[in-house]
């Protein structure tokens, strides 16, 4: 994918803070992946293994197969996407927690299969990654889903999938099919959160098993905990937050775990919608009764 | 003889030991309003939960204009045109009232995803009929006032008005009503009364189930009475009214409920 020509004083900016700049674009849309599950009241703790897979994937069409950038970021959301609808179409049709500890397990499955898969670089994982994303790739990508999360919120879908958040029972019986929205909104993040790992690996050349596990998955969800789920932008802005807060005070960057932690904790307890509470309306100022 | 709009035949649901609903048939004509009545516990809403496919039955059936629907999940029967309210409300709590009742209307837009995501014409048509007609129930259960308001915000009894008012969205064939004057004072006991009065000149079909009985008496058509998941008694108010099994089990309940020091 080209590049534009950046003016110099940008071009310093970024060469000092480059991989800052990457994560927060890529921590955003792992942001919106979380918040797309969670706007239909499920909770999935599968995130960093959709990002996983996406990012093994767009590694592997690209070193093995030589596939271009914007077709090894397809392959990054395809694979997850199907992963999604094999465990999202038996768990879904039940109610409570058994998305969350089927994605559990799919993320500790998903771990051992590429720590003892030679095709997969074992435990020391794939190396040599082209670096093809970058600015444009992250932030395009960044803002195509932002829009388009906006324009669904807005619709009669967001409106179901709001009603479903609120009370599944009562939307239920109002004829809004539960199990079809919660397994369209869990492909849907499986495929914004692989796309994050599509470019994570084209950003870092280097990727390993590790970095998609449990922790990266708690740290998915702080994001959109703490943003909140009034909006798209609300779960961005708890990324950005929880992305700068380690640079910012330099020694927290080692008990980012324990960090993410206590954000989840306080949110779920003082502030359950979030930090932005500003909930986007939906039928706007056209909504007055017409005289 | 299938003419009913709803019937049950020896429905019978079992929690563990317990048969909240035991061997209960009976038929609600269309265009009548329909009371269930008996004592707390006596498995009323659970004969809802039943209709409307939050649970299903041990065994029996339930049919909704002569087809069976009981191994149907709840939305596909909202689709039938089966439509409800909660014993304990459950609102959409940070959507205005408008929208609350615009989410009843789900089932009856057809834009496609799409269109609806890309806002394109159809949607912005069919958005604004459905906001019309959203105006035109608020005003019908008294609520447009509060269009604009946080659904969780309205004071209670406007709650229970704008549950119906979100069922009615639905263009229910069959309305069930599970306890709509609960908590309310006497003056909006007096408003939802004159509503169902309406409703039902309007020709809808309601299954009511209410603790007021002079509002029960005054609304019904027919009346079942249900005490300890058995049908004991069904007929015409008056015939209910003085029948001396029905006049029992609220008794019991009423010295039951003075023996455990209640009122
Ligand atoms: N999901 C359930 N699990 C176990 N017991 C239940 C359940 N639902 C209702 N019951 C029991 O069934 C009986 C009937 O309850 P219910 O239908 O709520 O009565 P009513 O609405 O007539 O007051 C009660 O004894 C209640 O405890
Ligand atoms: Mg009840």
């Amino acid at each position: 994918m080209p590049e534009f020509v950046l003016p110099e004083v940008i071009d310093d900016f970024l060469f000092t803070y480059q991989n800052l700049v990457y994560s927060l674009g890529i921590h955003g849309l792992l942001a919106l992946s979380m918040y797309v599950v969670l706007a239909v009241g499920q909770l999935s703790l599968g995130q960093a293994a959709f990002m996983g897979l996406g990012a093994y994937a767009s590694a592997l069409l690209t070193l093995k197969l030589g596939w271009s950038l914007p077709a090894a970021l397809a392959g990054a959301m395809l694979i997850p996407a199907a992963a999604a609808l094999i465990i999202g179409s038996p768990t879904l049709r039940l109610s409570g927690v058994y998305l969350a500890l089927a994605t559990i397990g799919l993320g500790e499955v998903q771990r051992l299969a590429f720590v003892n898969s030679d095709f997969t670089g074992g435990a020391l994982g794939l190396s040599g990654i082209p670096t093809k994303a970058g600015l444009v790739s992250i932030y395009g990508s960044l803002l195509v889903a932002l829009v388009l999360l906006v324009l669904v919120a807005r619709s009669k879908i967001g409106r179901a999938m709001e009603a479903m958040r609120e009370d599944e029972l009562a939307a239920g019986a109002l004829g809004i099919n539960l199990p079809a929205y919660k397994l369209g909104a869990l492909v849907a993040s499986a495929m914004l959160a692989g796309l994050a790992g599509g470019l994570n690996a084209h950003v870092s050349s280097f990727i390993s098993p590790n970095d998609y596990g449990f922790d990266a998955a708690v740290t998915i969800l702080s994001f959109a905990l703490l943003g909140g789920l009034g909006s798209p932008f609300a779960p961005i802005l708890g990324a950005v937050i929880l992305t700068l807060l380690p640079e910012v005070l330099r020694s927290l960057a080692n008990y980012r775990g324990l960090v993410s932690g206590s954000i989840i904790v306080i949110a779920v307890m003082f502030m359950p919608r979030g930090l932005l509470i500003w909930r986007m309306g939906r039928i706007g100022v056209s909504s007055r009764r017409p005289s | 003889m299938s003419a009913a709009r709803l019937s049950l035949t020896h429905l019978t649901i079992r929690f563990g030991g317990l048969a909240a609903v035991d061997d209960v048939s009976l038929s609600v004509a269309p265009g009548t309003v329909h009371g269930l009545i008996g004592p707390n516990g006596a498995g009323k809403t659970t004969v809802f939960n039943l209709v409307s496919g939050l649970l299903a039955p041990s065994s029996g059936t339930i049919m909704l204009d002569g087809k069976e629907i009981e191994a149907l999940p709840s939305w596909s029967r909202a689709g039938l045109g089966l439509a409800r309210t909660f014993q304990n409300i459950r609102m959409f709590a940070q959507m205005t009232a408008l929208e609350t009742v615009m989410t009843g209307m789900h089932l009856r837009m057809k834009a496609g995803p799409v269109a609806s995501i890309l806002r394109m014409g159809r949607f912005r048509t069919e958005e604004s009929a459905a906001r019309d007609r959203a105006y035109e129930i608020l005003d019908l259960v008294g609520l447009s006032q509060s269009a604009q308001l946080r659904s969780g915000d309205l004071p209670y009894g406007d709650q229970r008005r704008l549950e119906i008012a979100r069922a009615l969205a639905l263009e229910p064939r069959l309305l069930l009503l599970d306890e709509p004057a609960a908590g309310m004072n006497p003056s909006e006991t007096q408003q939802l009364e004159d509503l169902l009065g309406r409703l039902k000149q309007q020709g809808y079909t309601i299954l009511l189930v209410e603790h007021d009985m002079h509002f029960v008496m005054r609304l019904c058509d027919e009346i079942t009475v249900l005490n300890f998941g058995r049908k004991i008694a069904e007929g015409r108010p008056e015939a209910v009214r003085s029948n001396p099994q029905v006049i029992e089990a609220y008794l019991g309940t009423r010295v039951a409920k003075s023996l455990a020091g209640g009122s």
